[in-house]
């Protein structure tokens, strides 16, 4: 890795960079030449990044209908989310639950379904495609109609129950039921955590497992005092990045409820909501500062997550 | 396979027999969604049996053509707007990731961070103003708000993953070329990225993937039902048919996941290696 340093200047105009010396001494040519490289992502940096988010920031504080220029509305919305606006706060109920359900229930079968795959099993590569599948195509709108139709009432799931003497009902029109069913949708798709995990499974050194079992270790054991230790670290990255997804889902809940949330706002994940005062009711203002607290709300849980991680998560080079 | 981990036949079984039970569940509403595609409307929620009595294409027939414009455009415009996206994110992901991983200039360390920063930025938080300047350009109902951001590198999680690989390319190349006299431009074009292949097809397949599966920024972006795209058109399918052929809207329903699915047969490994690297979701 140290050759880079050692080869004399090349017979071209340009000094040969040293790679390891950041950007102390300006070059001035050498720059013009990366910033033509980077002359897209600099644009799209400036007009789809940080000016979207500086002009959602500005937005949240107006009243702006898109046709109309921003009214300038201070506090306003932000305020009318907290004390004014009980659709908000069950927006923010409605998704809270189905966080707090989804990431633990989808990456705990994650981690079972990995752990069974992971020994030497014959078919165990076609486990591992069937049970991923779902993750692949779960996101579509074609699944969620799918999942529309086997929770109501003359549904699938009515029909087990029928068969077994249970008399059924709607899942998805009732209220008390119909976020669990996309809770559900969401477990069914653990199979790229679990992909992730098997990978991490496999870097787990044999003899540790093997040590443990001559000192007597049970299956058991031997899962929470090596598989588990081991793995935190891949189980820290799975926790956060299904937090920020869960937060941010959408498909499911607009296509199951036909774009309402419904039954009575059972389903009104934030994200929709956001659509529905952004897009359908054109309160764009309002629609910014629900965006940008839910922005606020997801960069909370992560630096939580990255801060808890100092507690739990086993670096074996630290 | 050492000793201690050959499971006891019994055992082998039962795990065999888990696995198997799962993946009945698991594939279960596919099977069903498959099944009751070809069925006659009456049998669809009347069966458990997942498998219809003869495979009659007719919900096929007439679901693709039930819309005005038929299925064909939805097609059309999905496959067009995924493609672009694939061309848009190879193309400025490549240039992008490789100044961040090969060349230096002022700001590189700040850049950097902001790259990675955005990569765990939400999409909600930007979704409104990029609204107000794609409808400002008159662009609402065009292909251009899906495609365009994808030719100014916002996708930074593959310039991410692809300054990651062209890290492990041998600097020895580089200085190798650069001593023949190649330039920058050069070095880019001739050495770095013709070694990048496993990532550029990583990032290939899923952009497409993602793209065609995308709904939100095609449900706010198309509403002219010639510009819907397959996911927002089955969405309107939904409530156009009503009650009354859940047949045609299986089929369709079916139809609109074969392009994914058919990714997924040609690329399963590197999807799976993809995923177990580097944590794209599936």
């Amino acid at each position: 890795m140290s050759l880079g340093t050692t080869i004399a200047a090349p017979a071209g105009h340009e000094p040969a960079p040293d790679v390891r010396d950041g950007s102390t001494r300006p070059r001035r040519r050498g720059d013009r030449v990366a910033y033509l490289f980077l002359a897209p992502w600099f644009a799209g940096l400036l007009l789809l990044t940080t000016g979207p988010l500086l002009g959602s920031l500005y937005l949240s504080f107006t009243k702006f209908n898109l046709l109309q220029p921003p009214a300038w509305n201070g506090f306003g919305n932000y305020l009318k989310l907290f004390t004014d606006d009980p659709r908000y706060l069950q927006s923010l109920k409605v998704t809270f639950i189905y966080v707090a359900l989804t990431v633990p229930l989808q990456l705990g079968f994650a981690l079972a379904v990995a752990v069974m795959l992971n020994r030497p099993l014959r078919g165990m590569a076609w486990y591992r495609s069937i049970y991923y599948i779902p993750s692949l195509l779960g996101g579509s709108v074609a699944i969620a109609v799918i999942w529309g139709q086997l929770f109501d009432d003359d549904g699938v799931l009515n029909g087990f129950l029928a068969f077994f003497g249970v008399a059924g009902r709607s899942w998805i029109s009732n209220p008390d039921t119909a976020l669990y069913t996309l809770v559900l949708l969401n477990i069914w798709q653990f199979g790229s955590p679990m992909v992730i995990f098997l990978a991490g499974l496999k870097q787990i050194p044999q003899e540790l497992y093997d040590a443990a079992s001559v000192d007597g270790a049970s299956a058991w054991r031997r899962f929470w005092s090596v598989t588990v230790p081991l793995l935190t670290p891949i189980i820290f990255f799975n926790v956060v990045l299904q937090i920020i997804q869960a937060f941010q889902a959408f498909t499911p809940a607009y296509v199951v409820s036909g774009g309402s949330g419904g039954p009575s706002d059972s389903t009104l994940f934030y994200t929709l909501y956001l659509y529905q005062q952004g897009f359908t009711n054109l309160n764009m203002g309002y629609a910014s500062a629900m965006a940008w607290v839910l922005l606020l709300i997801i960069a909370t849980f992560t630096l939580i997550n990255f801060g808890l991680a100092r507690r739990w998560v086993y670096y074996e080079d630290r | 396979m050492t000793t201690l981990q050959q499971a006891p036949t019994k055992r082998r079984w039962l795990t065999h027999l888990a696995l198997i039970a799962g993946t009945l569940v698991m594939v279960y509403p596919l099977l069903w969604m498959v099944g009751g595609s070809f069925k006659d409307e009456k049998d669809i929620f009347s069966q458990l049996n997942p498998f219809p009595g003869s495979l009659d294409p007719r919900n096929y027939v007439a679901g693709w053509t039930a819309t005005d414009p038929t299925f064909t455009r939805f097609y059309v415009n999905s496959l067009l707007i995924a493609v672009l996206a694939v061309a848009g994110n190879v193309i400025a992901c490549t240039l992008t990731a490789y100044a961040f991983a090969r060349l230096e200039f002022r700001g590189k360390k700040v850049f950097f961070g902001i790259m990675l920063g955005s990569i765990m930025l939400p999409a909600h938080a930007l979704l409104i103003p990029q609204y107000v300047l794609f409808f400002n350009l008159g662009w609402v109902n065009t292909y251009l708000p899906l495609v365009v951001p994808k030719f100014l590198a916002t996708d930074a999680f593959f310039i991410f993953l692809m300054v990651q690989f062209i890290r492990t390319i041998p600097r020895t190349l580089d200085e190798a070329a650069m001593i023949d006299g190649c330039g920058k431009v050069r070095i880019f074009s001739r050495i770095v990225l013709p070694l990048t292949g496993p990532v550029l097809i990583t990032t290939m397949i899923f952009t497409f993937i993602w793209t065609y599966n995308d709904f939100f920024a095609q449900l706010i972006y198309l509403s002219y039902p010639s510009s819907e795209t397959v996911p927002v058109a089955l969405r309107r399918f939904v409530d156009a048919t009503g009650d009354s052929s859940y047949g045609q809207l299986l089929a369709m329903s079916v139809l609109s996941l074969v392009p994914t699915f058919i990714v997924f047969l040609l690329a399963q490994r590197r999807i799976v290696e993809g995923i177990a690297t580097t944590g794209l979701k599936g």
